[in-house]
């Protein structure tokens, strides 16, 4: 293991300093130092996005990227997505097709599809299947995500 | 829209907290000022005979029902929710629900058998019509008016004459014990019942039941605010992870601590045969798992050649059978009957069908806090029986049961007797024996690879047809490794792997299953045997319940044979499945599916000619469970080229009886479609003789967007007359054999074999 080192995150926009192993995945800071808890972890090898999260705009897998490659770069979560009050539009489609059941994957499949959608809301279903196509949801809820992703690229768009 | 449906119990509060919660009378949730009127402010004891261990109405009018079952999604406890409020005449959005938590809630069974509703709602539906009853006498004192001439509107009583003589229920019991007895049918987990003096409503009464409320918890998991067990955090907790040995069986004989030296305070945890590590960080506790150096005892293999898995299972003595069934009694199997008539059949049909072990591959490896005291303990678990975690830890530390606390909290997911038992007792072990609460997660391999498995079975079908093509002989045998490898819950440390490490013997039961279905063949034996598991001790093919236990192994091989048997007869799936189909609740949903599919009548495999790549076709399958009936049509499209299958589209006829909430049972029922086509297409355990070796999602592949349906249509039956029966998993049992008959109807090639990967397809058609 390395020596921690000094890394400066920005998380929903709010910066923090840490004191962490800099090869340490990203993962691990959110839930462990900061208190961020809506990226899960899934299989510690980019195969399922569980821990999926938006980093610069792109979908990244926080589970095989470094802290250290992180530093200096927007980090955004499910916690920064939107509120009960005021929902990002794919959250709103989440919740008129009550998408998740365990719901353990559900914050990767959220921020997939933000980035997805907010870099072209213009998207077929077919696009969408093969956009989400290397996420995994073991209950099954397939049908309802698919749903929910193309209403809110209709919301979007 | 954004609205949260209903009232959060404090959830996170209660777990982060300190475990006991701190209110005012002890009730959870809220803070609770006592009225002048009726009731207690002392908590009556835990008991299936008393009311309050059911429901409790706070100062502020807010209901919460207390479960001693669990929800992952499928809308239990927003069903719960719904039966309590149309009982007791409460606003839906007043109802909580707060699950599984040994301090608060009655061993109901934790989920189990697709009985959320049909056993778990039962206490709590007569519990909420007695407080009901309770109430309207308490007003009827209150306000000088018999309760016949009082009438109840959102938990506000009042006189039916005249509306301003009036009390509400809050006023009468908020925040208050009501300290009346039910009486308890002295049974506990799902058969616990308990009555008061009340009736409840009849179901024209009923005025949320029925209706698609908005599912309680579907808010807090798209907001990120829902805690599962892997977010828990307590006060000086450090992290565990547990080694696994490279081949299965092998103990630790020793280990080189200076392999972890580099890890800030990372240290081994050894007890018998059982070896961890824990650390304060997370990161530190990964580390030293991957770095820890450990020399294990040499072993035999202990398995087969993955290759050889059927032959063995044939060629395996059997060590038990039984003709009763999965669940039932034992009955004897009594081969005569059924093999003189198959002799004296004018023809006989036969088939094999395979099996795979398969994984409940749950979305996260499975997480486990526990914080192990000398007289006491707290377990958060996700399993899906914290009751029984509660009672497996107490036993592992040596604990009275009373003096350990089991919590229920989300987990990754939950099919059955996942891996979530065995985190929960590794958890203990090294809590114990560090003195601190200890957090363990799996990796992704230990997840895949040590999960308790669903087990891999070959079954062998007879038919007996006479001379004009009648059905007169049916004879089903399934042989495998049982059910009950490991039970399915961990009630005892001998059912999960801390605890066979640990020195418990192992407790190996058998158990397996028969098609449940109403075909009248006239003489008819079903059975089944069991091998023994390949090890007697913690190994990554102890095979145990996952979702619907046997369901699809049963029912692939019994209602693909249904149509092996229409063929050879030249008959059309759907009508000769209804010439031999005797209760009416299963033939209305074959042909509801039918009718809904559109269903042309017509033998299998489809004559006319396909050009072009892809061939489509269609088929059914139905099979019944614990008093639901499903019936599923599956269309196909087969790539004759790369054997590649999509199951494009689903039409589902479910008949659970009453439905409670429509919306929810209509995603239940896709989610058990997509899982179950994913274990039909894709899924199979792999192995060498040393260990599993389909370990990460790339080994153990499972159905993925591209390959999700384009369509599901679920037909819902609704038959309010008939008590609700369960939708968790009784569609996931038709799900194989429809698309294994659509298969065979598109290509005329019978795939006997799970998964049905593009390479057994393209084989089966050459």
């Amino acid at each position: 293991m390395a020596t921690k080192e000094r890394i400066s995150l920005n998380v929903n926009n709010k910066s923090y300093d840490l004191e962490v192993d800099p090869n340490m995945p990203l993962l691990y800071a959110l839930r462990n130092e900061l208190d961020v808890t809506g990226p899960k972890f899934g299989c510690g090898l980019a195969q399922c996005g569980a821990c999926t999260v938006i980093v610069d705009g792109r979908a990244m897998r926080s589970c095989m990227t470094s802290v250290q490659s992180a530093q200096g770069r927007q980090i955004r979560t499910i916690e920064g997505l939107g509120t009960p009050e005021n929902p990002h539009p794919v959250q709103k489609a989440f919740i008129e097709e009550a998408v998740p059941q365990c719901g353990y994957c559900i914050s990767g499949w959220l921020m997939t599809s933000v980035a997805l959608l907010e870099e072209n809301p213009r998207r077929s279903d077919a696009e969408i299947r093969q956009s989400l196509s290397s996420l995994k949801c073991r209950c099954g809820t397939h049908m309802s995500i698919l749903r929910a992703v193309n209403r809110a690229a209709k919301a979007m768009a | 829209m954004t609205k949260q449906a209903n009232f959060k119990l404090t959830r996170r509060d209660l777990l982060k907290g300190g475990g006991a919660l701190v209110v005012t009378f002890g009730m959870p949730g809220w803070a609770i000022t006592a009225t002048q009127d009726g009731g207690s402010l002392s908590k009556p004891p835990l008991m299936p005979d008393q009311l309050d261990s059911y429901l409790s109405i706070a100062a502020d009018g807010k209901v919460t029902a207390y479960f001693g079952k669990m929800d992952m999604g499928q809308g239990v406890d927003t069903a719960i929710a719904q039966i309590v409020a149309d009982e007791l005449d409460v606003p839906f959005e007043r109802v909580g629900v707060l699950m599984s938590d040994t301090e608060y809630t009655l061993d109901q069974g934790g989920a189990s058998g697709s009985t959320g509703i049909r056993s778990g709602a039962q206490p709590l539906r007569n519990a909420a019509a007695e407080a009901r009853r309770v109430l309207l006498d308490m007003a009827s004192e209150k306000l000088g008016i018999p309760a016949e001439g009082l009438t109840v509107t959102d938990g506000i009583i009042q006189a039916k004459d005249q509306s301003s003589r009036q009390v509400k229920y809050e006023e009468l019991i908020g925040g208050k014990y009501f300290h009346v007895n039910l009486e308890w049918n002295e049974r506990l987990g799902n058969a616990l019942n308990a009555t008061g003096k009340a009736t409840p409503k009849t179901h024209d009464q009923y005025k949320v039941v029925g209706k698609s409320m908005p599912r309680i918890d579907v808010s807090g998991k798209v907001f990120g605010q829902t805690p599962y067990v892997t977010d828990i955090k307590r006060p000086g907790m450090w992290h565990g992870r547990i080694l696994r040995p490279p081949v299965a069986g092998a103990t630790p004989t020793g280990w080189d601590n200076d392999s972890i030296s580099d890890i800030p305070d990372a240290k081994v945890v050894r007890v018998k045969d059982f070896i961890g590590v824990v650390a304060p960080e997370e990161w530190g506790a990964i580390n030293a798992a991957q770095q820890l150096k450990v020399t294990w005892s040499e072993v035999e293999p202990p398995f087969i050649e993955m290759d050889d898995l059927y032959d063995y299972i044939r060629r395996t003595p059997h060590v038990e059978e039984n003709a009763g069934g999965g669940f039932g009694g034992r009955v004897p199997v009594d081969e005569g009957p059924v093999d003189k008539a198959l002799e004296g059949a004018a023809r006989v049909i036969e088939a094999e069908y395979e099996h795979p072990f398969q994984s409940h591959a749950c979305m996260g490896p499975a997480c486990a806090v526990v914080d192990a005291r000398s007289d006491s303990a707290t377990v958060w678990t996700g399993s899906q029986k914290a009751h029984k975690t509660r009672e497996g830890v107490a036993k592992l530390l040596e604990l009275p049961m009373e003096s350990v606390r089991g919590i229920w909290v989300p987990g990754p997911g939950s099919y059955g007797r996942n891996d979530a038992g065995d985190a929960a007792m590794d958890a203990a072990v090294l809590s114990k024996a560090i003195g601190r609460p200890v957090r363990v997660q799996g990796m992704r391999h230990e997840g895949h690879g040590w999960d308790p498995k669903g087990p891999a079975s070959v079954i062998t079908l007879r038919a007996g047809l006479d001379a004009e093509g009648n059905v007169i002989a049916h004879r089903f045998q399934a042989k495998g490794f049982s059910a009950w490898d490991v039970r399915s819950n961990e009630a005892s440390p001998s059912d999960t792997l801390a605890g066979l490490l640990t020195g418990w013997p192992k407790n190996t039961r058998h158990n397996y299953g028969t098609p449940s279905e109403s075909y009248d063949f006239p003489t008819k034996l079903h059975f089944w045997r069991t091998i023994p598991p390949f090890l007697e001790t913690a190994s990554p093919l102890r095979t145990a319940h996952f979702r619907d236990p046997q369901g699809p192994q049963v029912h692939f091989a019994s209602e693909s044979f249904i149509d092996e048997i229409a063929a050879a007869v030249g008959q059309d799936p759907v009508e000769f499945r209804l010439k031999y189909l005797t209760d009416p609740r299963d033939i209305a949903v074959v042909e509801a599916a039918a009718k809904a599919a559109g269903w042309e009548t017509r033998t299998s495999p489809r004559r006319d000619r396909q050009s072009g790549d892809v061939l489509t076709g269609r088929g059914i399958a139905y099979a019944s469970r614990g008093g639901t009936t499903v019936a599923t049509v599956a269309e196909v499209e087969v790539n004759r080229q790369t054997g590649r299958v999509w199951a494009k589209r689903f039409v589902v006829a479910h008949d659970c009886g009453l439905i409670i909430n429509p919306d929810g049972l209509k995603t239940t029922v896709e989610g058990n479609i997509i899982q179950a086509l994913s274990r039909a297409l894709k899924e199979e355990v792999k192995f060498d003789r040393n260990n599993v070796t389909s370990i990460d999602w790339v080994s153990y592949p499972i159905l993925d967007s591209t390959e999700a349906p384009e369509s599901i249509e679920v037909v819902q039956i609704n038959r309010p007359e008939v008590a609700p029966t369960g939708a968790g998993e009784p569609s996931t049992r038709q799900v194989a054999a429809a698309v294994a008959n659509a298969i065979f109807d598109a290509t005329g090639a019978r795939i006997r074999r799970v998964p049905f990967t593009p390479e057994r397809v393209k084989a089966s058609l050459a």
